[in-house]
């Protein structure tokens, strides 16, 4: 594949303009080639304006309908509609859980290879991701005449600066039977949002498991004096002491922070495939045997009730003084 | 509740990761020690819970296991039908190996059109060894089927499914009429054992074998020349360098925070 022109896709928008991960996601497309955005949504101006100074030169809406009031086929459906009308060589969707679906329906419907979990693109079609729950990196591409890859954060560093541009917007209707056998999403409930960073954007992350005994309070107080995220190990969530969402693992985030401090947490080949790309990594354990510490660039063997908040508080005092 | 269900359960057979696993010169997966894919554990789990609640075997419904892989894969249905599955379906032909997603979505599409009058198709979230999470969205729109896909929930009510599913930012209750192919989370349940009287109890059910010239399927389509990507280069990741470790004396708190002054992270 060289490619000549690619589709990025894109979920809504918040009221405030693009996320940071959105940024990212066009940076990565433009790795590959000048740039057009499918857009689940609508588009208003300021967002047009903000998509052509990152070089994008068409925007594709679905004009009036509704994508989001069912699950990911009416959204496949579109997405193909507007391959049609594009031509672009290649698709990049982000690698969430519809990010992915997205690109597997389109792998069959466009008969092309879909490369999931991209770390990086090169300008050829070259796309990195690691594979074995991150003990194997690999290159991969697709052999297809269009190829589709989800992307992770950062895989569109290296991309080549965008040249501003005025992109001009294109309504492509959605096919007549893309709600045809479609499950319906029948209720749909806010999360509730903790007030520390997000977990997959943090690049500090504070993580506990088994060995916090359901006390996360060490865990969060260290986290809060490095203004990190919290994180856990299964072991924590199955036991109820945290919310799945803060589990970091092959069934949970994948996470690769500047810093990463395990605590109690004795490193699992599961809880290893979600966050032994971070670049430090901290781990405190009372057993001089645990996994953990064959990756740890700095590990202490010991009770993390006693050395976290040690560690707080000498943070803490040399902030102070 | 009327109606009886056929209930199809995806299940692969992988390298087991309590082991290293290692990808080959020829940039494939090398499959020794392989167990049933532990995440095709819930989907199994599910598929029997959904069945019992409708009387179970005795009461006409029936669940099948289903794997599309190599002469063991045999095992993975072995374990399944042990498990409780009411019989197997193996697909089985040398030309599948490095199937990519593409290709083996529609070998397992066909086995499940050859199965027939499927109500329900159940799958893992990813497997363990590919972990691409493509093949159950795929099969959805092989078959032309409502997806329900990543739930961590999952109710079935007359001809009606319903699943809980989560993103970053909502949760969701998805809806559909059977059939339906619905891939499910670690978090739907609790996936039981197997015990003795089901290991007896094993030994008296079916594994049907299937070739590719049974399902239709042009040998050129599958494998690694009828896969639409490719593995160019595949590199073990470099160990981590040997780390600093310490044993706590009262002041390991200190010495972390020393060692994160040292990296400029604080
Ligand atoms: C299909 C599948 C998917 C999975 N997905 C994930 C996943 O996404 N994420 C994940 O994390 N796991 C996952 N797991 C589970 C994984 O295999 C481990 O069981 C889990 O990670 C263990 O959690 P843990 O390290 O907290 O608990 P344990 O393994 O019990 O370790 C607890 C550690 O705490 C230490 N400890 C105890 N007390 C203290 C103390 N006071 N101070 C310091 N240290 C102490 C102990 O020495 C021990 O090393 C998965 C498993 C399967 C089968
Ligand atoms: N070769 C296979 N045989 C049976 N089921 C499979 C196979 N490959 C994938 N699946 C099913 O599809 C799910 C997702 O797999 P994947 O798309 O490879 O991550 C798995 O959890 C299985 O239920």
């Amino acid at each position: 594949m060289t490619a000549s022109s690619v589709l990025v896709c894109l979920e809504t928008v918040p009221e405030g303009g693009l996320r940071k991960a959105q940024i990212e996601l066009v940076a990565a497309g433009r790795v590959l080639g000048p740039v057009s955005v499918a857009l689940a949504g609508q588009a208003p101006d300021t967002l047009v304006r903000e998509l052509g100074e990152l070089g994008v030169s068409t925007v594709y809406t679905p004009g009036d309908a509704d994508l989001s009031s069912h699950l990911v086929a009416p959204k496949a459906a579109w997405i193909a509609a507007v391959v049609a009308a594009d031509q672009p060589s290649a698709v990049v969707l982000d690698n969430s859980f519809e990010g992915k679906e997205i690109a597997a329906r389109l792998g069959v419907k466009l008969d092309a290879g879909v490369v999931t979990d991209v770390v990086a693109l090169e300008p050829d079609g070259t796309a990195h991701k690691s594979v074995l729950a991150g003990s194997y990196e690999v290159r991969a591409r697709a052999t297809s005449a269009t190829a589709v890859f989800t992307v992770k954060a950062g895989a569109g560093e290296g991309a080549p600066a965008p040249a501003a541009t005025t992109a001009a917007v294109k309504t492509i209707e959605v096919p007549a039977d893309a709600f045809e056998r479609a499950a319906r999403v029948t209720s749909r409930t806010e999360r509730p949002k903790s007030g520390r960073p997000d977990l997959a954007e943090a690049s500090i992350v504070v993580a506990g498991g088994r060995g916090t005994d359901g006390d996360f309070g060490p865990i969060e107080q260290l986290a809060d004096v490095l203004g990190a995220a919290v994180g856990a190990s299964r072991a924590a969530t199955d036991a109820g002491w945290i919310g799945h969402d803060f589990q970091v693992g092959q069934t949970g985030k994948t996470v690769s922070p500047q810093l990463y401090i395990s605590a109690g947490i004795s490193g699992a080949i599961q809880q290893k495939a979600g966050m032994q790309t971070s670049k430090v990594i901290v781990a405190v354990n009372s057993d001089p045997e645990s996994p953990v510490f064959e990756i740890a660039d700095f590990g202490v063997v010991g009770d993390l009730f006693k050395v976290l908040p040690q560690a707080a508080e000498e943070i803490k005092r040399r902030r102070e003084s | 509740m009327g109606d009886t269900l056929k209930i199809v359960v995806l299940v692969k057979h992988v390298p087991d990761a309590q082991f290293d696993r290692h990808i080959g010169p020829d940039k494939t997966l090398e499959r020794s020690e392989s167990i049933l894919s532990e995440l095709d554990e819930y989907a199994l789990e599910a598929a029997l819970q959904v069945s019992e609640a409708r009387g179970g075997d005795k009461a006409g419904n029936q669940v099948i296991a289903l794997t599309m892989g190599g002469p063991d894969a045999a095992n993975a249905l072995k374990k399944a039908l042990q498990i409780g599955a009411s019989s197997g379906v193996h697909v089985a032909d040398d030309a599948l190996a490095a199937s990519d997603a593409w290709a083996t979505s529609l070998v397992l599409a066909a086995a499940i059109r050859n199965i027939g009058d499927v109500d329900l198709v159940l799958t893992g979230m990813a497997s363990t060894d590919g972990e691409t999470s493509l093949v159950p969205a795929q099969l959805a729109e092989r078959l032309g089927l409502p997806q329900l896909t990543f739930a961590s929930s999952l109710e079935v009510t007359g001809r009606s499914v319903a699943v809980r599913r989560d993103s970053e930012t909502t949760s969701d209750v998805v809806e559909a009429e059977l059939p339906a192919v619905v891939s499910v989370t670690d978090q739907i349940n609790e996936p039981r054992y197997p015990n003795f009287k089901g290991i007896l109890a094993a030994k008296k059910k079916k594994i049907a074998t299937f070739g590719l010239a049974d399902l239709g399927i042009d040998p050129a389509q599958v494998g690694a020349a009828g896969s639409l990507t490719r593995v160019e280069q595949a590199d073990p990741r470099p160990p981590r360098s040997a780390g600093t470790i310490i044993t706590d004396e009262g002041d390991a708190g200190i010495k972390l925070v020393d060692f994160l002054a040292a990296q400029k992270l604080i």
